[in-house]
């Protein structure tokens, strides 16, 4: 029974001592010594993160470049595309452009022949009536004097005029 | 982690066990008088008022202590060698007049009749009649305490100041050795059992207590002078280290602990008011165990040690030294695996009856 | 009746029931904390992953079967 009988005195200094050295334990060893380990821990945790920043960095610099470099690709494609189009609209607006100015020369060149040719008819015409008026005139005259002699001149006339 | 904490301690203290041997057997009282393990053994494990160092020829040397003694007249200190090394109530010590006696590593106020030269008196059973003053004395046990305070604060401080030394933060030195044990009560003990928001709070307690423990567990293993006391294995000891995490986790619980306890969600009436009575015990029944639980298994290892000792004077024959020895190594080897264990256990289901305390249910 | 006379004449000597007590504990303790080695080493074994865990709680589950064990050496303590 005794064994298993608290005894007062030794309940006393137990406690006693066991505040004590909780005082003195938590300020002078557990404060400094948790706070060395949780600052070290807390140091280690940063670098860690800060070494994944840097790779999550890198990874996005990386992806980043990628993103520029296939911005510029498509970019290029687009502008050979443009050029492409321009090119071909080119060459189809001068080929259009060519044959309306063909075809205008053509027209021009044909109203000018045109005119040339009713011009050339007018003075022909013109031409046809003075020489059978010149003829007539000469047929009249020579038929005054001589019949015979104003056949042949008739025909000399003819000779000598050339048509046109 | 476990395993190389345990093996840490383990190759610490595997040389002072080749002295437990020697000192032990010592204890054994003069030749005349029939060699009484019981007594020896129940000698070693109480409490006294002066530190028995040896026998030399029959005459005990001892590390006298001090008494210290609340009476009817005030306060009486005085050493315990003025007892003379007496137990059985025939000297008396006279201070502040009043007469002690010390009879059974307990101190009264010595009675006239002196029977048989005794200054006791007994009722039929053999209890003590005489009246006791309040014994505050520095026992054995007390004595033993103020030393593992002194060499706690020695090793700990120290291991504090080698962190303000290293320039990273790394531990050298000295809390090379201390650091993983003070990690080890973080991850393995706090961390687990309260949980990461409130840990940091209890840390202190979790640490001074599994040290404290340990350091009284493995001084009681220790055979000689200033050690063997059997403190952690002393009831009032454990007592008080129980009734502390008792009040912790009485005044740290929340709102919660308390319906759990006499409110269970979740259940019909009926098993509620089953399960009250039951949880309102085990407030109690958790610390008792705890106090049970190191105060019987520290005891029960000095037992069985002194026990296998004293088989070589029970058979009274020199050819059961070896066989004797070589148990009583053994397990002491155990029990410095024991005592550890110990002190985990306790800090261990303290962190965990805080942490029960203080959880928060989600329903 | 014989019985009784047996108990009455040996119940002097409590340290006999009292040893006897608590080596029942000890029989008792002994397949409980059998029982959770056995189940955490099989545990460990099939869950290497997971050793540090079941090792904590087997050594808290072995310090609960033990303090009944303890509670009856302390009884058989008590005379």
């Amino acid at each position: 029974m005794d064994l298993v009988t608290p005894d007062i005195g030794l309940i006393f200094w137990t406690t006693i001592s066991f505040a004590i050295l909780y005082f003195i334990l938590a300020k002078f060893a557990w404060k400094p010594i948790l706070g060395a380990v949780t600052e070290r821990e807390k140091s280690i945790t940063d670098a860690l993160s800060a070494a994944e920043k840097a790779k999550e960095e890198m990874a996005n610099l990386k992806a980043d470049n990628e993103k520029i470099l296939s911005e510029a690709k498509l970019q290029r494609e687009s502008l050979l595309k443009e050029a492409r189009e321009i090119k071909s609209k080119i060459i189809a607006d001068a080929e259009i452009e060519a044959t309306e100015k063909a075809n205008k020369l053509v027209k021009s060149a044909r109203t000018a022949i045109e005119n040339e040719k009713s011009a050339a008819m007018k003075e022909l015409k013109n031409t046809v009536v003075d020489l059978s008026l010149d003829i007539a005139e000469k047929l009249l005259s020579k038929e005054l004097d001589d019949k015979s002699k104003q056949a042949e001149n008739i025909q000399n006339i003819l000779d000598k005029t050339k048509l046109n | 982690m476990l395993l190389r904490f345990s093996r840490i301690c383990t190759s610490l203290l595997l040389l002072l066990f080749s002295a437990n041997i020697l000192a032990n057997p010592i204890e054994a009282s003069d030749n005349s008088k029939e060699f009484d393990v019981n007594e020896m053994i129940m000698h070693h494990i109480k409490d006294s008022h002066e530190f028995h160092i040896m026998d030399i020829n029959g005459h005990a040397v001892s590390f006298p202590l001090p008494i210290i003694l609340w009476t009817e007249n005030g306060l009486v200190t005085f050493l315990s060698s003025e007892f003379d090394h007496d137990d059985s109530g025939k000297v008396i010590v006279k201070k502040k007049k009043q007469a002690f006696v010390k009879y059974h590593e307990k101190i009264y106020y010595a009675e006239q009749t002196g029977y048989l030269g005794k200054y006791v008196i007994y009722d039929d059973n053999g209890f003590v009649l005489n009246k006791k003053p309040l014994d505050l004395s520095i026992t054995k046990m007390v004595f033993s305490m103020f030393i593992s305070m002194v060499l706690l604060v020695l090793i700990f401080v120290a291991t504090a100041r080698t962190y303000s030394q290293s320039r990273n933060g790394e531990p050298t030195g000295l809390g090379k050795f201390t650091e993983p044990l003070v990690l080890f009560i973080k991850d393995e003990v706090a961390l687990p059992m309260i949980g990461e928001k409130n840990y940091q709070k209890y840390m202190p307690f979790l640490l001074t207590l599994f040290f404290f423990i340990w350091i009284n567990n493995v001084m009681g293993l220790i055979p000689f002078f200033p050690f063997s006391a059997n403190l952690s294995g002393n009831i009032a000891f454990t007592f008080v280290l129980a009734v502390i995490t008792f009040i912790i986790t009485t005044l740290v619980a929340n709102k919660d602990y308390w319906k759990h306890i006499f409110w269970m969600p979740g259940l019909p009436v009926p098993m509620k008011l089953f399960l009250a009575p039951i949880e309102f015990l085990g407030i109690f029944i958790k610390p008792i165990s705890l106090m049970i639980r190191l105060f019987a298994n520290i005891s029960a290892g000095h037992i069985i040690i002194l026990s296998l000792i004293s088989l070589i004077f029970i058979f009274k024959s020199i050819l059961l030294a070896p066989v004797s020895l070589f148990f009583s190594v053994f397990i002491s080897l155990i029990e410095v695996l024991v005592v550890a264990i110990q002190a985990y256990i306790f800090t261990i289901l303290s962190a965990m009856y805080i942490g029960s305390a203080i959880e928060e249910h989600e329903h | 009746m014989s019985l009784i006379i047996f108990l009455q004449e040996t119940m002097v000597d409590y340290g006999a029931f009292a040893a006897i007590g608590a080596g029942l504990a000890a029989i008792g303790a002994g397949i409980g904390i059998g029982q959770i080695g056995g189940s955490a080493m099989e545990a460990m074994a099939r869950q290497p992953e997971m050793q540090a865990k079941l090792q904590t709680s087997a050594i808290v589950l072995i310090a609960f079967v033990e303090a009944v064990a303890l509670f009856a050496v302390v009884v058989s303590l008590i005379k």
